[in-house]
């Protein structure tokens, strides 16, 4: 199994809201996959997960304080954040867990049980 | 007012296959967004991480706002030195041991960001603040460099 969580840019035509692409990172480690995504400016509130025909959909919202004063220098892009994965069906969709801590949501997800390596010992 | 982008001298021209797999997104960002928003920030695909910045002023304080998400608050580090600010720091590892990277983007290791400021600020009175991935650092202005009204009188 090469990719557990494959991205799904078609579903990405489908909108009207302008969002950017936030960069992510997969990992593996041991019984679950952790799903890294950057977001920064986006707090708890601003969070909007669902799962959907195996589709994992993560809107992120800033909520960032405007600053008083004029910008005189710009490089940050205003646009939220929008992606969506495609859940391989190895994953227990059920046990989904995330938490999001300084502009960085952290989504664990859980192998289902029968994908996890099971020693048969030989009597 | 000059901003200058700071080249970290020991990047390497070919920086690692993980970071190929960006190029697709960089294209597709390319495509996606009208041509100006990108304008003035340089691709992080060949330049290494150069985290996204904000110069803000008002009468009172020149504020800059860098976007840092996932990092420790102790590895942030904030300097001034002749007029120039400059944030450096380090982002650890997202692996620990017996965890495999199945696809990576993030950027993990150092940078280093300076500009310029437009103009004198109290150095002793400079505070800065880490939330929700932003560093904003408020920087007041020196006295002398603040507008000040004259008042005409008249006789």
């Amino acid at each position: 199994m090469e990719t557990l969580v494959r991205e799904n840019r078609k579903s990405d035509q489908q909108r009207s809201e302008q969002f950017m692409t936030p960069v992510a990172s997969v990992i593996e480690g041991g019984d679950v996959y952790m799903l890294n995504v950057e977001m920064p400016g986006v707090n708890k509130e601003g969070l909007e997960i669902s799962v959907e025909n195996n589709e994992l959909t993560i809107i992120g919202r800033r909520s960032l304080a405007q600053v008083e004063g004029t910008l005189i220098h710009r490089e940050s892009r205003p646009e939220n954040f929008r992606r969506v994965f495609e859940l391989d069906p190895s994953i227990d969709m059920s046990k989904i867990s995330a938490r999001i801590d300084q502009g960085v949501l952290t989504l664990t997800l859980p192998k289902a049980e029968q994908v996890k390596p099971r020693k048969i010992t030989v009597s | 007012m000059s901003i200058i982008r700071y080249q970290p001298p020991q990047t390497l021209a070919f920086s690692g296959f993980d970071r190929l797999s960006n190029l697709r997104d960089e294209l597709d960002t390319l495509f996606e967004l009208p041509f100006w928003s990108n304008f003035g920030r340089q691709s992080q695909l060949f330049s290494g991480w150069s985290p996204a910045l904000d110069l803000y002023q008002n009468n009172d304080n020149v504020i800059a706002r860098i976007e840092l998400p996932g990092m420790r608050k102790e590895d942030i580090e904030i300097s001034l030195h002749d007029g120039m600010l400059t944030i450096n720091g380090e982002r650890k590892s997202e692996t620990s041991e017996g965890e495999k990277a199945e696809r990576t983007e993030r950027y993990v290791g150092k940078f280093r960001r300076s500009v310029s400021l437009p103009t004198q600020v109290d150095t002793s009175k400079v505070t800065a603040n880490y939330r929700d991935g932003i560093l904003t650092i408020t920087l007041p202005k020196a006295e002398e460099a603040k507008p000040k009204q004259i008042k005409v009188d008249v006789a």
